[in-house]
């Protein structure tokens, strides 16, 4: 379909028409600490930002989910309630092209041919994702790297790109023809707009000076399991889970059981591969006892075991690691690395 | 600042070659702007990595409990005063690490600069006298150091390395204007309800990533009772009763022992204000008992003791 245009001063108003239908979540916040949340109103989306503090995987696969409850009290009456599937259709809004492209990779988990969790996948079915592209990508960003882009289209159903007083429109996906279709601030886009768009497109990823050849890193890998190399990078990580949690990639989850009395819930969590007992075995024993084979199984599971299995690398580039780790373990500086050696 | 770089490689390489330690932890450039990031050298063809400005944010004595070597360290004043509580607590001897105290002015909270800028991107920063100059997209502004400086840092009343084996430049004058505990007694005069409310809203923000307890020089129990799955003491999710326990005990852990390095504070990614419980700690501890944490190897630490006239009023009986 051809590319469609809306007016920034529309897009309040689309929104408030968008949540009348739809649970919209979109970033709000200020001072560069941005977070998807559910809006109520058009005018609380903060679409001027680079990118959000926590990643909007949360939206799919939150922090702590109930998976079920039960009831053992009424001893051979008991019971277990599944909690109720969201029934209203969603958007997000707003949404990074790293990020829109980090649930394409979490769709090999949690919704691939093998496996298919309905927690997921039905949350997946009933959203809507409409992109914005990223005019001044950060300098923390290697999205050109892993195969995205910041106006890389995969995962998006509608993509947005800035060109001053409007948005261009991408129409990437039927449901995003749609959604589009059904609503009038969008209009065709005029000519001399798309060649505005084009500009800011090769602008945009010209920005993006870091380079990383990925798929030489995965081959480098395969090899390099025994490597010392692991014993330096590793030396001055925390062991904390500021890289994981706040990767729009990571996905690793406990399931536990939080009980009072005959009653309880099974909740599955976050988990996080850099802590002490992500893979402790009931012996005790611990396969990976130190942040050296902790920080190695981060590395290799984004760059060479799922790349195996799912032909993509588990990263995207967004950068966000690389800004909070409280001790500037740059995932970058460790890829070159890795290239260098 | 530039001679403190060099002053630090000069001694990293004596050392190193006259064979008096194996390693030297110390700070190397970090990647990004207002950033600098630990540095473990162990051959003088590498100590030339050395660095130091006002971005050394981070505690080095976090690694001292891990290692069997002899160790150099680059230390301010606060990481120094948890090095003293590492040699009480057995967790290294005095023998085994050599101290480079360095005099401290503060050290740069990059997230409050950040958060002046709202959204726009600083590519480089360059230290010059008591200003930091930003430059990037559409960007060039000159900032005053001491306006933003980590929170702990304005309330330091120990820049000066209290214990050393050699210092690195001139001894720094000591705030003794400060009142340290100015936020604390605010908080405390506050009514029930109204510290609950803001206790609890700080800490629902929460990740619970733990890179607070994991920078803390202190946490370095071989089980901490968050991962203790036999029993199960805390919940995982992110609910706020489980946020809390865990904020509460690791408060109630590290009583009589923290020095307020703000490490805690300066790790966490979601920009909870640890300290507000920490410093709470700290001031009861030296109310009631006296102590102040990481001031001197004699004295015992009032947690490890039991005097029979101890204060016990804040028992529940
Ligand atoms: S790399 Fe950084 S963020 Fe990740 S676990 Fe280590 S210290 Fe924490
Ligand atoms: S590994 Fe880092 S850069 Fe890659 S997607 Fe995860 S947070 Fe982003
Ligand atoms: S660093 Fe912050 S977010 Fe992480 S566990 Fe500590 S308080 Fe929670």
């Amino acid at each position: 379909m051809k590319e469609l245009e809306i007016a920034k001063t529309e897009v309040v108003s689309l929104l408030n028409t968008l949540i009348k239908e739809y649970k919209v979540f979109a970033p709000v916040g200020q001072n560069g600490f941005i977070t998807f949340q559910e809006i109520h109103s058009g005018s609380e989306a903060f679409l001027d930002y680079i990118n959000s503090k926590k990643p909007p995987k949360e939206i799919f696969f939150p922090q702590s989910e109930r998976l079920f409850s039960y009831d053992l009290s009424k001893g051979e009456g008991w019971s277990v309630e599944e909690p109720a599937s969201e029934k209203k259709q969603r958007i997000i809004f707003g949404i990074r092209p790293c990020d829109a492209r980090s649930l394409v990779l979490l769709d090999n988990v949690f919704d691939g041919q093998l496996y298919k969790d309905p927690y997921y996948s039905g949350k997946r079915k009933n959203t809507t994702i409409i992109a914005i592209g990223c005019n001044q990508p950060s300098s923390t960003c290697f999205c050109t790297s892993l195969g995205g882009g910041p106006f890389s289209q995969d995962g998006s159903d509608l993509i947005l790109v800035d060109i001053g007083q409007k948005y261009i429109v991408q129409v990437v996906t039927e449901k995003g023809k749609k959604l589009a279709k059904k609503h009038n601030e969008f209009k065709e886009a005029e000519d001399n707009s798309l060649s505005l768009m084009r500009d800011t497109i090769e602008t945009a990823e010209a920005l993006i000076k870091s380079k990383i050849e990925v798929q030489k890193v995965t081959e480098k890998l395969d090899s390099m399991f025994d490597d010392p190399f692991w014993d330096l990078v590793s030396e001055k990580c925390l062991g904390c889970a500021v890289c994981t949690y706040l990767c729009p990639t990571c996905y690793c989850f406990d399931i536990t059981d939080e009980v009072t009395g005959q009653r309880g819930e099974r909740v599955r969590t976050w988990d996080s591969c850099a802590f002490p007992n992500f893979t402790l075995q009931a012996s005790g024993v611990n396969p990976r006892p130190s942040s050296k084979e902790r920080l190695r199984q981060r590395i290799m599971h984004k760059f060479n075991y799922f790349v195996a299995n799912h032909g993509m690398a588990a990263c995207v580039g967004c950068g966000r690691c690389i800004k909070e780790c409280p001790v500037n373990l740059d995932i970058q500086v460790v890829l070159n690395s890795i290239l260098n050696r | 600042m530039l001679n403190t770089s060099v002053a630090i490689r000069d001694i990293a390489k004596k050392l190193l070659d006259e064979k008096r330690v194996d390693l030297i932890i110390g700070f190397e450039k970090g990647s990004v702007p207002l950033r600098s990031t630990p540095c473990f050298v162990r051959s003088t063809s590498e100590a030339d990595r050395l660095i130091w400005n006002v971005n050394c944010e981070n505690n080095l004595a976090k690694y001292l409990p891990k290692t069997k070597e002899r160790v150099a360290i680059v230390a301010k004043g606060c990481d120094v005063r948890s090095i003293i509580g590492l040699i009480k607590e057995n967790q290294v001897t005095r023998e085994q690490v050599f101290i480079i105290g360095i005099p401290c002015k503060g050290m740069i909270d990059r997230r409050k600069i950040e958060a002046k800028l709202d959204g726009k991107e600083i590519i480089e920063a360059e230290e010059k006298d008591d200003t930091i100059i930003l430059t990037g997209n559409n960007l060039r502004e000159i900032i005053k150091k001491e306006e933003f400086l980590h929170n702990s840092c304005k309330t330091c009343t120990h820049r000066n390395p209290v214990i050393y084996d050699v210092l690195i430049g001139d001894k720094v004058v000591e705030d003794q204007a400060v009142d340290e505990y100015r936020e604390v007694k605010e908080f405390e005069a506050q009514s029930h309800d109204e510290r609950w409310r803001s206790f609890s809203d700080e800490v629902s923000k929460c990740i619970r990533c733990y890179a607070c307890r994991n920078a803390c020089p202190f946490c370095y129990c071989q089980e901490c009772f968050v991962d203790s799955s036999q029993p199960q003491w805390i919940g995982k999710t992110t609910n706020l009763s489980d946020t809390a326990i865990f904020h509460i005990v690791r408060a109630f852990h590290i009583a009589g022992r923290c020095v307020d390095c703000g490490s805690c504070d300066r790790a966490c990614p979601m920009g909870i204000d640890l300290r507000r419980l920490t410093k709470k700690m700290e001031m009861d501890v030296k109310d009631l008992f006296h102590y102040e944490a990481g001031i001197s190897l004699e004295d015992m630490p009032p947690l490890a003791t039991f005097n029979p006239d101890d204060p016990q009023e804040f028992m529940m009986v």
